[in-house]
């Protein structure tokens, strides 16, 4: 059966959409059927003018929230729509802090199963693609359930093309009283300073793992992405440790990344790793160990010290400029 | 005023060797013995600091594993939780994840907790929509994806991490938290921790125990079904160079190559 109607959950930052939400909105519109947004948030009408040339006719909005978590009103609201016959066949939602709990608490209280990590959805909108082992196995899973399915994707999956269509209609929806289950408030938002390109988007990432032996040495990898225009990134192992905070993080849990350069450093390639970067252009490795798993998907392998091939790769970038 | 938590922890296969699924029932092979997942030393450490915080109360872990399977959660005893509540019967086999959270809500609620704690997701299932869901099914408010935690005046305050930094998010107990890896060091447990743990009470139940219906749970309940398994398409090894020296001259001219300098 085709699709006849999409929902996308959309995310803003700023007063924009996400570009996750733009990718989504985009395989909502060549899976055909009609497409629509739905927003947890204050200001959906700044957002409409962009969901709408993505291909969104409306957007469904709850509102202000008031300083409350997402997850429990938006998915009590979603609900709502849907007991009332507003029925999508497929919810999309973007694997970030706020999509995963709404799609969750929205399993839980319209009773339908959630499939994640989702890289891709089947023509008919009843399937969701998700790599496993790493990235090596690709499972494909058909819900066997009453729609709406809902789904939760990892960003990057679909490159997001606008579609040029008009403002998407704002229509704002209750919100139903969820009681003491919507307590949690956010009291203060704490901006992490940064310069230089955003991680996600950075055409040359140069990322640091447990191979770099200390926190300070951080700083060759920074010095390194900086000389290259590029961004900072790390493994799972040293943001655990606290050399660096976690939105440095590329990775299953973090960012996943696909610039143009992923030069990995130090970093011997766990499972949890490779799924965040697999998809980079090109791949540059240094390792001491010749065995380590990153050398098997690496355009260029050097088996090496870190310690000694990072400082001279700096030098000989320096000497250039 | 004691506080008592549970946490949910998961008994895998260790991440160290390769996962297998099972071509017959496309489901992760589970054979051989499980530990406990990595993900969730950090929240059975962070239960136990916040229990001993405010003066009493205790540690409940609440687990569903087959076979009955206890080598993870006599690791979190032995840790210092006080008692463990493990679901273990052979109708779970194939759950989805909004099953696995109907079984642990049904659990928790044995235990009457004012705070649950998970990982936010597991290393081998790594869904992350297990513990929300569990929240939602015990009408409990969560703060997932915290990173520090302190509880005070009934409320928990916490820094929820975010793309841009970190929240503060305050919430009244009872409540579901998910901790992130790096919230608290996990103890190792002692000598005498895991002496201690042998004869710790784990209660073992099975799915009618809980009173859910056998056809809501494992692979007849599954409302998914994994329809195709393909190797993806691989991604080739290039060129393989030793360091003499000289190794960071290949890497510029790998990088003129691509003109990114």
């Amino acid at each position: 059966m085709p699709v006849s109607k999409t929902w996308v959950f959309a995310e803003a930052d700023g007063g924009k959409p996400i570009p996750l939400t733009l990718e989504l909105l985009t395989k909502a519109r060549q899976l055909g059927g009609e497409v629509e947004a739905f927003y947890a948030g204050g200001d959906a009408e700044a957002i409409a003018g962009e969901l709408g040339s993505f291909g969104a006719t409306k957007v469904f909005t709850t509102g202000d929230l008031g300083g409350a978590l997402v997850g429990v009103p938006a998915a009590a609201a979603m609900a709502a729509q849907i007991e009332a016959g507003n029925h999508p066949d497929l919810i999309l939602f973007g694997m970030t802090y706020d999509g995963r709990d709404t799609a969750a608490r929205l399993s839980a209280r319209v009773d339908r199963p959630v499939l994640a990590n989702g890289l891709d959805v089947g023509p008919d909108g009843d399937m969701v693609e998700t790599a496993i082992f790493g990235g090596v196995t690709i499972v494909r899973t058909a819900f066997r359930s009453d729609p709406p399915h809902i789904a939760i994707i990892r960003p990057k999956s679909f490159a997001p093309e606008p579609a040029g269509g008009g403002p998407a209609e704002v229509v704002t929806v209750d919100v139903p009283d969820t009681g003491a289950t919507n307590a949690a408030r956010v009291l203060d938002r704490h901006v992490e300073e940064h310069t230089g390109p955003k991680l996600d988007e950075a055409d040359v990432v140069v990322s640091g793992g447990r191979g770099l032996g200390a926190a300070e040495k951080y700083e060759l990898i920074e010095e390194l992405a900086k000389l290259l225009k590029g961004a900072p990134g790390a493994s799972r192992a040293i943001v655990d440790a606290g050399w660096v905070p976690y939105s440095y993080q590329v990775g299953q849990t973090g960012k996943t990344v696909k610039p143009t350069v992923y030069i990995a450093c130090g970093i011997s390639g766990a499972t949890q790793h490779m799924v965040g970067m697999k998809g980079s252009k090109n791949i540059v490795a240094i390792n001491k160990d010749k065995d380590a798993p990153i050398f098997s998907i690496a355009d260029l392998g050097v088996v090496g010290d870190v310690h000694k091939v990072v400082p001279k790769l700096i030098e000989a970038l320096k000497a250039r400029s | 005023m004691p506080l008592n938590v549970v946490v949910c922890v998961k008994q895998i296969p260790d991440p160290a060797t390769p996962g297998k699924l099972d071509p017959n029932t496309k489901t992760l092979v589970r054979e051989g013995k499980l530990i406990l997942d990595d993900s969730d030393a950090y929240g059975v450490e962070m239960g136990l600091q916040l229990a001993d915080a405010a003066g009493g109360g205790e540690v409940t872990l609440v687990s569903m594993a087959p076979n009955n399977e206890v080598s993870g959660l006599r690791t979190a005893l032995a840790m210092g939780a006080a008692k463990a509540i493990l679901v273990s019967d052979d109708a779970l086999v194939g759950c989805d994840a909004l099953a696995t959270a109907k079984v642990l809500a049904a659990a928790i609620k044995r235990a009457e907790p004012e705070l649950v704690i998970a990982a936010t997701e597991s290393t081998d299932g790594y869904t992350g929509t297990v513990p929300a869901q569990v929240a939602e099914l015990l009408g409990l408010p969560s703060v997932t994806f915290a990173k520090h935690i302190e509880i005070g005046d009934g409320k928990v305050k916490v820094q929820r991490q975010t793309e841009a930094g970190y929240d503060e998010v305050e919430c009244p107990l009872p409540c579901l938290v998910t901790v992130t890896a790096g919230v608290v060091e996990p103890r190792y447990p002692s000598f005498k921790g895991i002496m201690a743990a042998k004869n710790k009470p784990v209660d073992q139940l099975t799915v009618g125990d809980l009173g859910l219906a056998p056809d809501q749970v494992g692979s007849v309940g599954a409302r998914q079904e994994i329809v195709e398994i393909t190797a993806a398409e691989e991604r080739k090894a290039g060129e393989i160079v030793e360091d003499e020296g000289d190794a960071h001259e290949r890497i510029v001219q790998f990088l003129e190559q691509l003109k990114v300098v």
